[in-house]
């Protein structure tokens, strides 16, 4: 069963259109993670489906009723705010029991649900404690016990970790995830971060200026980006993208970047058919930095030898984990993830081995994805 | 270090505020030091003197004694009658002016800082303009000379200072609580009532004491408004002068004076370190 379907939705303040015509369907029991850059439409989306906000156009249905005019309250969801919006006068047991306490329910089945929520989130010993006497990750905690205990068809989380240390952040970023696996709710995540995305996400929704730039899979969005921006906005370092030539020999297909120049780089392509009709025209190349590896590297799964070229090193960056390296791909600067123990020298060259087929191509004009 | 207690710019600031300080005390020096001389005493000498012996007599026949326009009590009766005006009034147009700067900061509609705007106009229309219209308004609605009309004007008029205050103060409340809360299941006046409420400590102190003070003080209305036994004491004060005119009784109308003050002396006194307090808090963190 579709959990939200959003049609035709459209909003509009004055004369700037902040979401134009999204079509949304999520099922039952999926973590969708809406993500975008800020001022994407990305929170507005959000605030409308809890009924915070209203359409200007469109249709909204959660668990397969139209809750266009339904208020918040009705509408079976629960929320989670980036300032964790917990009652300030308020314990932590009444924060928790507050919705509980408003839509009259029975005071026995609040100790029930209060009881159950505490223990599945470890704050027991917390129920007694004012918000202010929290740190940050006690205080996110609440907030999702205060969304929990309501047990309703639809979770929405509007940017949950952006105030918490890196650290903690990636904590509860696991412990988000885990609790989805446990307990199998229909979550809708919104965050500006694309690990976030990419970590929890069943499917993740990239919106760019009110549109849904691509809605599908982490996989999908990250190995297959529907366009450039998508392409440019999600993964760390992003994809290099690099205007080329598509020509073609006996072969099949070969992509030239900084073609005519002296250190061009011919790349041949296999299973790129759909780039067919675009040999002989200037393309964008698209490659991902854990594509381009030091000279000896043996990339999983190829067969045959790698593509091997030679090129200019420009800026060399540490991280320990691994080395990024600026580096020039027929004059066009590119990014690439080497092994941390390999310092090549900035100025100098070095060989790098290319993983061609993962490279991503697209149309220069509409800035799709091509093959 | 040097000791800066004994720069020339020091001992300058001092002797300044000294000055103000003086020149703002000594009415008040003048009619506490009155209020303990008899009238005998203050009519041999001049106005301004230390009491020979402490006439504590004057205390007794201002709060109960005293003749004003024919009726011998003293100031009890109007002590009453301003407390019944001031109470009632400070209560509403708190709760109210709380209720409304909730409503403009917090619940965004259509018109919403029109209406801020146009309640907060209040705070510069002159007081005398307003003398005519609430004339018509009591007369026609029947509460002339009476304390329910002082109540009235006092809760109406108060409201554009209440909602400025409180408006201010909740703006810096997170919206998000308000979301949150409405998302629970809670409406206006429950989110008000448990959420809003309980944050509003230190701005419905500063509301209470300033209306207080206000309407305590105020002269104007309650003279225009209410003759004889209705009016409050700022009023009977002066009718209380206009009486004694032919024999000065200096004494006993500095102690009225002392007596009239001292509700809203005691309310700064022990309210006015939140006063100050909950001028400058920002928000509620």
């Amino acid at each position: 069963m579709a959990a939200l379907s959003i049609r035709a939705l459209s909003k509009r303040y004055a004369n700037l259109e902040v979401l134009k015509g999204i079509d949304l369907d999520i099922e039952s029991g999926e973590f969708t993670v809406l993500v975008g850059p800020s001022g994407c439409g990305k929170s507005t989306l959000l605030n409308i489906v809890a009924g915070l906000d209203r359409a200007s156009d469109g249709k909204i249905e959660i668990g397969g009723r139209v809750v266009n005019d339904v208020p918040p309250k009705d509408r079976d969801i629960a929320m989670v705010f980036q300032s964790y919006a917990l009652y300030p006068s308020m314990t932590v047991r009444q924060n928790i029991t507050f919705g509980m306490e408003c839509r009259h329910v029975a005071k026995a089945e609040q100790e029930k649900a209060l009881a159950n929520v505490a223990k599945l989130l470890q704050i027991e010993p917390l129920l007694g404690r004012k918000p202010s006497q929290l740190s940050g990750g006690q205080r996110q905690r609440v907030a999702m016990g205060r969304a929990l205990v309501r047990d309703p068809l639809l979770f929405l989380f509007d940017e949950p970790l952006s105030n918490l240390d890196a650290k903690l952040r990636v904590e509860m970023r696991m412990e988000i995830k885990r609790l989805h696996q446990r307990i199998g709710a229909t979550i809708i995540y919104v965050t500006h971060d694309q690990i976030e995305a990419m970590t929890m996400a069943t499917r993740i929704a990239v919106m760019h200026r009110g549109v849904v730039q691509q809605f599908a899979d982490p996989d999908t969005v990250y190995r297959y980006p529907a366009n450039l921006f998508v392409a440019r906005f999600m993964g760390s370092p992003p994809m290099n993208t690099m205007p080329a030539r598509l020509e073609a020999d006996a072969g099949g297909p070969v992509a030239v970047i900084g073609a005519g120049r002296p250190d061009e780089v011919r790349l041949r392509l296999q299973d790129y058919d759909a780039a067919a009709s675009y040999v002989g025209r200037e393309v964008v190349l698209g490659i991902r930095p854990e594509c381009i590896a030091e000279g000896d590297r043996v990339f999983s799964g190829a067969t045959g030898a790698p593509v091997i070229v030679t090129a200019p090193v420009e800026l060399v960056e540490p991280t320990g984990a691994e080395t990024i390296v600026l580096l020039r791909l027929g004059g066009e600067p590119a990014q690439a993830r080497i092994s941390p123990e390999i310092r090549p020298t900035p100025g100098g060259t070095a060989s790098f081995a290319l993983d061609t087929r993962r490279i991503c191509l697209f149309d220069p004009e509409t800035e799709r994805l091509i093959a | 270090m040097r000791d800066r207690s004994f720069a020339p710019s020091r001992i300058l600031i001092y002797l300044v505020v000294t000055l103000f300080a003086a020149a703002y005390l000594a009415p008040l020096v003048v009619v506490v030091l009155n209020s303990l001389r008899t009238n005998e005493e203050i009519a041999q000498g001049s106005m301004i003197g230390w009491p020979q012996h402490l006439a504590w007599g004057n205390y007794a026949l201002a709060w109960s004694g005293f003749c004003i326009a024919e009726t011998c009590a003293g100031i009890r009766p109007y002590m009453l009658n301003s407390a019944l005006v001031t109470i009632p009034a400070t209560i509403f147009s708190t709760l109210l002016g709380a209720v409304a700067g909730y409503a403009v900061s917090l619940w965004r509609f259509r018109g919403d800082n029109w209406i801020y705007g146009i309640v907060t106009l209040g705070l510069f229309l002159p007081q005398q303009m307003r003398l005519l219209p609430w004339t018509i308004v009591l007369r026609d609605i029947g509460l002339i000379n009476t304390l329910w009309g002082l109540v009235l004007i006092h809760t109406i008029q108060g409201l554009s200072f209440t909602v400025l205050f409180c408006r201010n103060y909740y703006i810096a409340i997170p919206h998000e609580l308000i979301r949150a809360a409405r998302i629970d299941g809670a409406g206006f006046f429950r989110i008000f009532w448990r959420i809003i409420l309980p944050l509003s400590a230190p701005i419905l102190i500063v509301t209470v004491i300033w209306q207080f003070t206000h309407i305590w003080n105020e002269f104007l209305y309650g003279v225009t408004f209410t003759t004889g036994q209705q009016q409050p004491v700022t009023a009977a004060l002066i009718a209380l002068s206009a009486a004694v005119a032919d024999i000065p009784q200096h004494g006993v109308q500095s102690a009225a004076v002392i007596i009239a003050a001292l509700p809203t002396l005691l309310i700064y006194l022990f309210g006015g370190r939140y006063f100050v307090r909950g001028l400058t808090a920002g928000a509620v963190k």
